[in-house]
């Protein structure tokens, strides 16, 4: 189970790579486990503003349709458009190419609110003995 | 609580994820769906379908109690022979479909739907008014499905039986891996198999035997996820989904199977009346014609109106398109009709085919 050391996490299993002002996001290792074989990516276009907490995309796996959630507010200003037509590549490396959208963030304070490695993992181990 | 079958050891011990099914603690994966829905296109795959049920029918009037119950005729059956057949209420709706085998002069062997067994076997004993003796075995048997090109080939080094004697939809007994075994050529993968009943306390050994005889041929346990892709290209139904009691074999595009020329059984006079009359709805295989997949529940649309639903669907593996069954009205069923899937809202094209998606060979 991978979960970088450099990167924040939401509690919907979305991870954040910070550089400055400019959020990456992608899912991690645990939620393309859960979810098994990825078929289907469903992304915002470029230019398209998200909110915190709201639904942005859509990944489907076989058995199950899943929402993508923002882990921070703005306005997308680049969006991985090779994944819908490779969508296992969200399975082979998703703090990778697997990345989804990159977000020019109105709020940057936002990324207190996630977790740290350390926090994630426990809040993965919390999860798995419910 | 979910019942195991005898292999549930077997199958946590090889890694796989387990869910809930028709009252079933059940392997959806181990290696992963699409991994496994290609080995059982390509080489091979070993199911556990012991959740299975499994009823006998014996007596000098089983073949009256069966011809009664079932829509097909089941005169026709050799020894040794299967039929994919349904039973139906009165109106017509299915109770369930299953594969018959005649195994010897009247005694007959049903294989039944997981989620159907109680039902299915109520509602033969009320129909069987004491005609026939009927055995709910269902405990007794671990089923086996051993599904791809290599099946035929690896079956073989575990057996002395011919398995390449064995016509597609009929079987023979014989020992796999030194167990007394019935041996059908059956499955519901679309590619050649075989589905093993085997006695419940020899599952584990005939399920382990398999797997090392087909390792390095690339054989892999199998899960209901990939079941279902498979089943799905291949056209074939499922209860629950594509037909339930509230459907019709005529509606379910199982027609052929209806033999309204062999005599009474239950549920004729409805269907003799619904043929006459004309279907208000009618199964329907589609293929997208753009990205998105298509699931059970989504609404049809033809120029904006609802006219049907989805049934079953899923993003085909082999295919690399959306595929699905539903049902529509009649005069939206032909070939190469333009209809729309609502996906989240979204009204995504797409348009009917033939079934099945996919053929082997």
């Amino acid at each position: 189970m991978e979960i970088p050391q450099e990167l924040r996490y939401s509690e919907e299993h979305e991870w954040v790579a910070v550089d400055e002002t400019i959020a990456t996001i992608g899912i991690t290792d645990y939620a393309q486990e859960q979810l098994g074989d990825i078929v289907y990516v469903e992304l915002p276009e470029a230019g398209t503003q998200v909110t915190k907490d709201d639904k942005f995309g859509v990944v489907e796996s076989v058995k199950a349709v899943s929402d993508i959630y923002a882990p921070v507010t703005g306005t997308v200003i680049a969006v991985n458009t090779g994944l819908p037509n490779s969508p296992e590549i969200v399975n082979e490396e998703p703090y990778g190419d697997g990345w989804m959208i990159r977000v020019e963030m109105s709020n940057p304070e936002e990324i207190q609110d996630l977790m740290t490695a350390a926090q994630y993992e426990q809040f993965i181990e919390a999860a798995e003995e419910e | 609580m979910s019942k195991r079958t005898p292999l549930y050891d077997v199958h946590r011990a090889l890694g796989a994820r387990m869910i809930e099914f028709g009252g079933w603690e059940m392997p959806v994966q181990y290696r992963g769906i699409l991994a496994e829905h290609q080995a059982v296109r390509t080489t091979a795959g070993l199911f556990d379908l012991s959740h299975m049920g499994e009823i006998e029918v014996r007596g000098p009037r089983a073949l009256e109690v069966c011809q009664e119950l079932l829509v097909t005729d089941v005169a026709r059956l050799q020894l040794g022979q299967a039929q994919y057949a349904v039973f139906c209420y009165p109106d017509g709706g299915i109770v369930d479909d299953i594969i018959v085998y005649q195994l010897a002069e009247q005694h007959y062997f049903f294989c039944v739907n997981a989620a159907n067994v109680e039902k299915d076997f109520l509602w033969l004993t009320e129909h069987n008014r004491g005609r026939a003796t009927l055995v709910n075995c269902s405990d007794a048997y671990v089923l086996i499905a051993l599904q791809g090109p290599l099946a035929a080939t690896l079956l073989q080094r575990l057996t002395a039986l011919d398995v390449n004697a064995i016509p597609r939809y009929w079987s023979a007994s014989g020992a796999i891996a030194g167990v007394p075994t019935l041996v059908a050529r059956t499955g519901y993968t679309g590619e050649d198999g075989f589905e093993l009943f085997v006695p419940a306390q020899q599952g584990t050994h005939v399920w382990n035997a398999c797997l090392e005889v087909g390792q390095t041929d690339g054989l892999m346990p199998v899960g209901l996820g990939a079941r279902d892709t498979l089943r799905l290209e291949a056209g074939y139904l499922l209860y629950g989904n594509d037909m339930d009691a509230q459907t019709s074999p005529l509606e379910a595009g199982l027609q052929r199977l209806v033999k309204f020329d062999k005599g009474a059984f239950i549920g004729r006079d409805a269907l003799w009346q619904q043929q006459t009359t004309g279907l208000t709805k009618q199964l329907i295989g589609l293929t997208m014609d753009a990205p998105g997949i298509p699931r059970h529940g989504y609404r049809l649309g033809v120029e904006g109106l609802t006219v049907g639903v989805v049934t079953s669907g899923t993003q085909s593996p082999t295919l690399g398109v959306g595929i699905a069954m539903g049902y529509v009205p009649p005069a939206h069923a032909t070939r190469g009709a333009t209809l729309t899937v609502d996906i989240r809202g979204r009204q995504v094209p797409a348009h009917v085919v033939a079934r099945p998606f996919y053929r082997r060979g």
